[in-house]
């Protein structure tokens, strides 16, 4: 099956189109970095598969119209599913950096009023949330602003560079995890659990704290290797559906998968509020949504594999502004 | 903890309309969804919302079931005096939630 979709992707396109060369299918985006161009949606494979209308025609001529009929829709058929397969199957290629754009950016006019009004962007009451508990001491403990003072000044830029290589457990860490290590080490309290309201209002507040800064995680010669293992599980093919991150966030964003734009896949607003959860949510939950999506097996929060593939997705967003808290639909 | 956001500008003309804006935490739990154990999850959400001006009922709303978390309520009153705006969220479960805006009307 995959076979047959490759083989007919490398069906040489017609000389016009073949002039285009390989990488051209994306390379003029139309003003892309304008908030509601699409880009342009060209067919990934060569129209030589769909017969020109007159040829079908011809094709049934004098032949029982019952047959015609029938062979018609099979050929019809077979050459939707070639352009399904194809299209999906086209190699994975990184954005360019000038045509990467937030999730921000595909959204109606309406939900980006709502992120960027912070008395409108219900992620606010999740930042309020996290300065109670940042200025808050568990029993017998300095609170988070004990030690680290003033967040707008302590915090500023910290959520840009993460996940982060931690000298301890020798891999990067994630900020809910680096939030979760101050607790349980320096407030001798019990870690928050994933998900929690209070995990996600201190990570808010945190993360807001670089709001608008570029993001700079993965940049470091530690975090490379990481962020290579990232890559690979970015780009491999999993679950019942056998998609990869990549087949819809590099090859096919800006199409749509049913209502929903598809989008390029920048972390650039977490933790986030998603009008779909009706909650705050991580880059974790964002990322085990859509190993749902194509029906693989989820790994579990705070997985290795999740924070490789949550580094590789920030350093591939590497200089884009940090939003926290974003919204989306 | 309830949060609560709350816009009203802080100077307006006499007789001017003006904005207000509200966002308030709340799970809004509509009472017709179970928990993992087939437990029926008991109805939560903020069912009354008023405005005061100054004392005056300026705004009121009736809220129900079918809306999302944390609402976002605006109306639009107008500027009589100066004064304070007065907004109160009242839940199922738990104390009415008050709010207070000052506002200069020149």
């Amino acid at each position: 099956m995959t076979d047959a979709g490759h083989d007919a992707c490398s069906i040489p396109p017609p000389a016009s189109e073949a002039s285009g060369g390989e990488g051209g299918e994306r390379s003029e985006p139309g003003g892309g970095l304008s908030l509601f161009a699409r880009p342009p949606a060209e067919p990934k494979c060569p129209p030589p598969l769909t017969p020109p209308h007159h040829s079908l025609r011809e094709w049934g001529e004098g032949n029982p119209r019952a047959v015609c009929h029938s062979a018609t829709l099979a050929f019809l058929g077979v050459a939707t599913f070639l352009t399904i397969v194809c299209s999906l199957h086209a190699p994975a290629a990184e954005i360019p950096q000038d045509q990467r754009r937030s999730g921000a950016a595909f959204m109606s006019r309406e939900t980006q009023e709502m992120q960027e009004d912070d008395r409108a962007n219900p992620g606010m009451l999740s930042v309020l949330d996290g300065e109670a508990l940042w200025n808050d001491a568990p029993p017998g403990a300095k609170s988070c602003a004990g030690c680290h003072g003033d967040a707008a000044v302590s915090m500023k830029g910290v959520a840009a560079r993460y996940p982060a290589f931690d000298d301890a457990r020798s891999r990067p860490i994630d900020l809910e995890q680096r939030i979760n290590r101050c607790r349980t080490e320096h407030q001798h309290a019990p870690p928050f659990g994933w998900e929690t309201r209070e995990l996600l209002a201190l990570t808010t507040y945190v993360a807001k704290q670089s709001r608008g800064m570029p993001i700079t995680a993965g940049t470091d010669a530690r975090s490379r290797p990481f962020v290579e293992q990232g890559r690979v599980l970015f780009n491999r093919r999993q679950g019942q559906l056998d998609l990869s991150c990549a087949q819809c966030h590099d090859d096919n964003w800006g199409k749509r998968l049913a209502g929903s734009v598809i989008p390029q896949a920048h972390p650039t607003g977490y933790p986030e509020y998603r009008l779909e959860w009706q909650s705050m949510g991580s880059l974790q939950r964002r990322l085990r949504s859509c190993t749902f999506g194509v029906r693989a097996e989820q790994f579990a929060y705070g997985a290795p594999e999740q924070v490789d593939l949550e580094l590789y997705l920030m350093w591939r967003a590497r200089g884009m502004p940090l939003e926290t808290p974003a919204v989306r639909p | 903890m309830t949060q609560a956001l709350v816009n009203v500008p802080a100077k307006a003309k006499r007789g001017e309309v003006i904005e207000i804006k509200t966002l308030i935490s709340h799970p809004m739990e509509t009472g017709y969804r179970h928990d993992t154990n087939g437990a029926p999850i008991p109805r939560d959400i903020i069912h009354t919302f008023v405005a005061r001006y100054n004392g005056e009922e300026v705004f009121r709303a009736d809220l129900h079931p079918a809306i999302a978390a944390n609402p976002f309520i605006t109306f639009f009153t107008v500027a009589t005096e100066s004064g304070a705006i007065e907004l109160t969220w009242t839940p199922d479960h738990g104390e009415p939630v008050t709010q207070t805006a000052n506002i200069t009307v020149e």
